[in-house]
């Protein structure tokens, strides 16, 4: 029943993709009424949520691709190996 | 797929046709173009020597794609059984009285200064990419594919070849490092 703070923050990381089972939420929110530490790793844990968030935004708008001349490249190489 | 149906391949073709989507699909998983290019590149390499194995039962692109996916796994096993260096500093004591308690010097701090501000600034993804570099590659790897591709932990364990505990480990383990890392690099300056 009692969890330690590795357990406990371990939950936590898994409550922010909503995968944490009721059971865990449960022992979760009782180790944060109690653990100060866990209760700041917690609410901090939300905003870095939400930063990736951010970042998943931000690649989404400039995500790399292949340029002219890599595919150009590529298609020379394999075509040598083309018989 | 019937006879008349059969697909044929077209390697002339292929890098025209297929290589940016097999490009980021990469490129979503391991996040490094050079990287993501020459497994690309090798996926066309190899498919050309298994031609004959193609049955022309699938397309050509669900064909090509089962290819990369062996070299992301392949990939994945070999940054996994790097010992040394693989393993991120533990945030927690990992035994003895006190095991799984807070080491000192992880404790969370509070972050000072006006949160929502920093959140808003847009160098927070340039320090957030900094961050998750210097994760160990295997932890960076599938704490990308969770949290930035979003892709579902049934598929990530299926590609992968990991189980469902394994991966909760590696986001814990990921999660804690990257708070840390971005309380000392920006939430604490």
């Amino acid at each position: 029943m009692k969890l330690t703070c590795d357990e406990a923050t371990a939950i936590c990381d898994k409550n922010q993709y909503n995968e944490a089972s009721l059971w865990e939420k449960i022992k979760l929110g009782i180790h944060l009424i109690l653990c100060k530490r866990c209760g700041l790793y917690s609410k901090q844990n939300k905003v870095m949520s939400t930063c990736f968030q951010k970042l998943k935004d931000e690649e989404c708008r400039k995500a790399p691709l292949l340029n002219h001349e890599e595919k150009e490249s590529m298609a020379q190489e394999l075509k040598t190996k083309i018989k | 797929m019937s006879e008349a149906n059969k697909q044929f391949l077209n390697p002339e073709k292929w890098v025209s046709l297929y290589a940016d989507y097999l490009f980021n699909y990469t490129i979503s998983r391991l996040n490094d173009k050079d990287l993501a290019k020459d497994l690309v590149q090798d996926t066309f390499f190899s498919a050309l020597k298994a031609k004959e194995n193609f049955k022309g039962e699938s397309s050509e692109r669900t064909w090509l794609i089962a290819i990369l996916k062996r070299k992301i796994v392949d990939y994945y096993r070999k940054i996994n059984s790097t010992k040394g260096k693989a393993e991120v500093r533990m945030n927690f004591y990992a035994d003895g009285e006190r095991e799984g308690e807070w080491l000192e010097e992880s404790v969370p701090t509070d972050w000072s200064g006006e949160i929502d501000k920093k959140i808003e600034n847009q160098e927070l993804a340039l320090v957030l990419e900094k961050c998750i570099s210097d994760l160990p590659e295997k932890y960076a790897m599938v704490f990308r594919m969770k949290t930035i591709q979003q892709i579902e932990t049934e598929d990530i364990c299926k590609e992968l070849d990991i189980s469902t505990s394994n991966l909760w480990v590696i986001i814990h383990r990921a999660r804690t490092q990257l708070r840390k890392c971005m309380e000392e690099k920006w939430f604490k300056n």
